[in-house]
């Protein structure tokens, strides 16, 4: 029930088992048909350094238990992160309690056991090695970064800082039914954010960073800190463009949030709330012929895997779109059941809620080229390394969001370019994508190459 | 329905007088010595106690309930310009004790033994209620979701779809500083919100309307506060984008609706008047105090102190009582937003914007209620001037880039003005500008002030605190509208 790693620390897995199990039949006795409970215990240290001084060092531990528990169909999902045994004894009780208000529901009900992950893979989620950075280090690793920066060029004047920062945890799940898995994950990070001073009066901020479940495989400070300082000068001088109808070509960057839109309105709960262009799509063209998107939990050591998910099913790689056509609609038991069909293992499950479909390791797969072919490819157009804001209207697909980036004229980076919105219907967009690279960025759960766009309008001046 | 046997009183933060963990002026000093033994300059206690309830309704059914609470004690040391932090949720002495111990190793190598005084400060409240709405009984709130829910489905056969969500939280805050003082708040909320989906022919819409603030369940007494009111709000904007047409795309001039245009206050000067920014000198206003920033018309507030107001806080939670402080006036910067390390830096008294998300967190400048003061034309007058342009009613949200003022915000209720009347509904669209660029273009303040129904959060440093914002219907001569329309 637990991963194969020896760890130094190798019995919080069995003991946060232990207190979700305690808690299952505390629900049991007060009443509860049936109950699952998940345990969450993580530590931090995160430090800030800025212009070569420490501007802060946090470190902390938590943890906190969330409960649902079902009652003659009705249901009550509570959390706490009081842990005492008594304080538990009476929060269970209050859950159950609590459930009563509820209506009833033929769909609150626990997954058939047929369904149940009957062992946890060993992802290689966890670094032992990860908690030996400490605030001392983490701050060296840190500076090295910013000073980086300021080497580059004479043109970064100022910093918003370098900060390195890594949790470890692990989780814990049980439920009445027969289930009960945990793990321990890692995460480390490293990001640097430079300024430059531009005319009238501007400062252009530009960033990079570096994240792996791995602290080995982190970039070095020095090469973050450089290429934040390279893509903050590349800025200098960003102006509007006349507003037109060109190209648009997404860097990974700015990309990865096409398939964070395309699972917003592909999911279940999306489906049965009508919260989706995409209903009654499936099995037809919803993307141009180049676009394969999958979710993929089962990755070792990539940023969004996972063992179970959040019902306590096996996780499996889904293929949401394949060759342009809607395969897979991302679903957990309930938004599965509303739809009258099978779960995809896709839930997700904070401490503080119920379960609901999520990414795991949300993937563009890869085409042809890279960066390069694809900018050399387009004669006149945007090259997008940002965007701002939240326009997407899922309902609608109606999409329009903030922008910045670099002009490309004659095949090459000409200027770079800000303030300006690029907007297209959704479905526009993905059926207008010509182009899809093969250079993956997989620093990221969600993970994309560099792809084009055919046309999309920028309003500019 | 029965009414079940659930505890209706409320348990008291354990932190407070008579609680499992009573913190007392003796303890609060033990561990604050213990914090800066190792040099520290200032250290402060932020203790918090959270317990919220949800409620959600789904295809005219009320679908959970939950409940959740949450304790905890944040410690800060400040040495020079580095800050140390740590936290536990265990108010055990040793835990607290511990932590205060890993705040204040950000001043490895000093040392000393220090003595405090804390004595109680009293702060007036902005937010009494006449009952917790978590006190109230549940029936009375599965009530107000089916309320919504009727009005919502009432309102056209076309609405499909109605989801309502009720939330209510309550945060009850203990501040011990090592200046002195020791601070107490307890701080209501409550949040409604209706979410609508209309369906004609293979058209399909959404809508949403809902508000909330510093209150117990008074908040829905109000004519444009009920559950039908809001059911029937957000019926009526699915219905009238169902003939949404796209939006131009380019530079035109826009009139912003009053109240929930405010997010544009929020976005393009808000943040970077947030002192932090400048002290760092990382926003674009930057040693802009004194300079015109804005047109003559503009007068810009940061008021924490607005009876039951979303954003508002009777202190902050550095312990500092809240106040109304003007950030621009007639177009002139006057003054930043300060936490206790920007106000130090700036030789100026805390503003009280010093906040933060949770005891997890250290406090930054943080915007409470942001608004632009109302001018002297009607609405109506505005719209006249208006040849073709775009109205913006209702939005999702916004977002800024502090070091060059770029915002955008999108709009989710918008119209074509044409002829100095609003013409067509536009789908949805972001507007992008500059925040020193579009404060100038403003050209016409409206005299019809409102505050913003409360519903807005506010990101920053990944620290999501509740705010306000307020607005007249104002003029801006020229911003992009990111429409698709070319033409």
């Amino acid at each position: 029930m637990t991963t194969r790693r020896r760890t130094p620390r190798r019995d919080l897995t069995a003991e946060l088992s232990d207190i979700a199990q305690r808690v299952v039949d505390l629900a049991r006795r007060a009443g509860a048909d049936d109950a699952e409970v998940l345990v969450r215990d993580g530590a931090e240290l995160t430090v800030k350094v800025r212009l070569g001084e420490p501007e802060l060092v946090q470190q902390a531990g938590s943890r906190a238990l969330g409960l649902r528990v079902f009652k003659d169909r009705r249901a009550a999902t509570t959390y706490t992160s009081d842990l005492r045994p008594d304080a538990l004894a009476a929060f269970t009780r209050d859950t159950v309690a609590l459930a009563e208000l509820s209506e009833p529901d033929d769909l609150n009900r626990l997954p058939d056991p047929g369904e149940l992950a009957r062992d946890v893979p060993d992802l290689e989620l966890f670094d032992p090695s990860a908690t030996a950075i400490d605030a001392a280090e983490a701050l060296r690793r840190a500076k090295a970064a910013e000073k980086a920066a300021f080497a580059y060029d004479r043109r970064v004047t100022n910093s918003d800082g370098a900060t390195w920062s890594r949790n470890v945890g692990a989780v814990a799940f049980a439920t009445s039914g027969g289930f009960c898995g945990a793990y321990r994950g890692s995460y480390a990070s490293l990001y640097v954010e430079p300024v430059c001073d531009d005319e009238g009066g501007k400062k252009r901020n530009g960033y990079w960073w570096t994240a792996s479940r791995f602290v080995a495989q982190l970039d070095d400070p020095e090469y973050v800190g450089t290429v934040a300082a390279q893509r903050t000068v590349a800025q200098l001088g960003a102006r509007k463009v006349d507003t037109c109808e060109v190209p648009v070509v997404f860097e990974p960057e700015a990309g990865r949030a096409i398939p964070g839109l395309l699972f917003s309105v592909a999911n279940g709960a999306a489906f049965y709330r009508k919260a989706s262009y995409l209903i009654g799509r499936e099995g037809t063209p919803v993307a141009s012929p180049l676009v394969t998107i999958v979710d993929d939990p089962l990755i070792p050591r990539a940023p969004g895997s996972r063992p179970f998910d959040g019902d306590g099913l096996p996780t499996r790689r889904n293929t949401i779109v394949r060759d342009g056509v809607l395969d897979t609609v991302l679903c957990d038991v309930y938004s599965a059941r509303k739809l009258g069909r099978a779960s995809t293992g896709s839930a997700g499950r904070g401490v503080g809620g119920n379960p609901a479909p999520t990414t795991s390791n949300l993937i563009l797969c890869a085409g042809e080229g890279d960066r390069d072919t694809i900018v050399a490819a387009t004669d006149r157009g945007l090259y997008v390394t940002s965007m701002m804001g939240f326009g997407f209207n899922p309902v609608t697909g109606d999409f329009s969001r903030g922008a910045a980036g670099f002009w490309i004229e004659g095949g090459e980076i000409a200027f770079p370019v800000a303030e300006v919105t690029i907007s297209a219907n959704f479905d526009d967009l993905l059926r207008r994508i010509d182009r899809v690279g093969a250079d993956v960025d997989t620093r990221s759960s969600t993970q994309v190459p560099t792809f084009r766009v055919s046309h999309m309008t920028v309003a500019g001046k | 329905m029965t009414e079940p046997a659930l505890r209706t009183t409320l348990p008291r933060a354990p932190f407070s007088p008579g609680g499992d963990h009573e913190i007392d002026a003796r303890i609060a000093e033990k561990l604050l010595a213990i914090a800066l033994r190792d040099g520290g300059d200032y250290a402060d206690l932020y203790f918090e106690y959270r317990i919220g309830a949800d409620y959600v309704l789904e295809d005219e059914r009320i679908k959970t309930v939950g409940r959740g609470v949450s304790v905890g004690l944040g410690v800060r040391v400040v040495k020079g310009d580095a800050t140390g932090y740590a936290y536990t949720e265990d108010l055990s002495f040793d835990r607290m004790a511990q932590a205060a111990r890993t705040a204040g190793q950000i001043a490895a190598g000093g040392g000393s033994h220090r003595t405090f005084r804390i004595e109680a400060f009293a702060v007036p409240n902005r937010y009494s209620v006449q009952s917790l709405s978590l006190e109230a009984p549940p029936a009375d709130k599965l009530a107000l979701l089916r309320a919504a829910d009727r009005a919502a489905r009432a309102y056209d056969p076309r609405i499909v779809k109605v989801d309502v969500s009720f939330v209510e939280q309550l945060k009850e805050i203990l501040v011990v500083t090592s200046d002195g003082r020791m601070t107490r708040d307890v701080l209501p909320m409550v949040r409604f919100g209706v979410h609508t989906v209309a369906e004609e022919g293979s058209k399909r819409q959404s809508g949403r309307s809902g508000g909330g603030g510093r209150y117990g369940l008074e908040y829905f007494d109000a004519p444009n506060h009920t559950p039908e009111w809001h059911g029937r709000e957000a019926a009526r904007i699915a219905i009238a984008m169902l003939d949404a047409r796209d939006a131009p795309a380019g530079e035109f001039e826009v009139v912003l609706g009053p109240a929930d245009s405010g997010i544009l206050l929020h976005e393009a000067v808000g943040h970077g008047l947030e002192a932090d920014f400048n002290r760092k000198k990382t926003s674009n206003y930057s040693d802009a105090i004194g300079q015109q920033v804005a047109s003559p018309l503009c007068t810009v507030v940061d008021d924490g102190t607005i009876d039951h107001a979303r954003g508002s806080i009777n202190v902050d939670d550095e312990g500092n009582a809240s106040r109304s402080n003007v950030l621009i006036e007639n177009g002139v910067l006057v003054g930043y937003m300060h936490d206790r390390i920007s106000a130090r830096h700036f030789g100026v008294d805390p503003t009280g914007n010093g906040r933060r998300q949770s005891f997890r967190h250290m406090p930054l400048p943080r915007m409470t209620n942001t608004s632009l003061l109302p001018g002297e034309h009607s609405p109506e007058e505005i719209l006249r001037s208006v040849k073709f342009g775009v109205y913006a009613k209702r939005f999702s949200g916004g977002q800024v880039n502090i070091s060059n003022g770029d915002f955008v915000f999108s709009l989710t209720e918008g119209y074509l003005i044409e002829d100095g009347r609003l013409t067509a509904p536009l789908k949805g669209v972001n507007l992008i500008g500059n925040g020193p660029d579009a404060l100038r273009k403003v050209t016409m303040v409206g005299n019809d002030y409102e505050l913003s129904d409360g519903m807005w959060t506010c990101g920053k440093d990944g620290q999501s605190v509740p705010v306000g914002v307020g607005t007249p219907t104002v003029k801006i001569s020229k911003i992009t509208v990111g429409g698709t329309q070319t033409g």
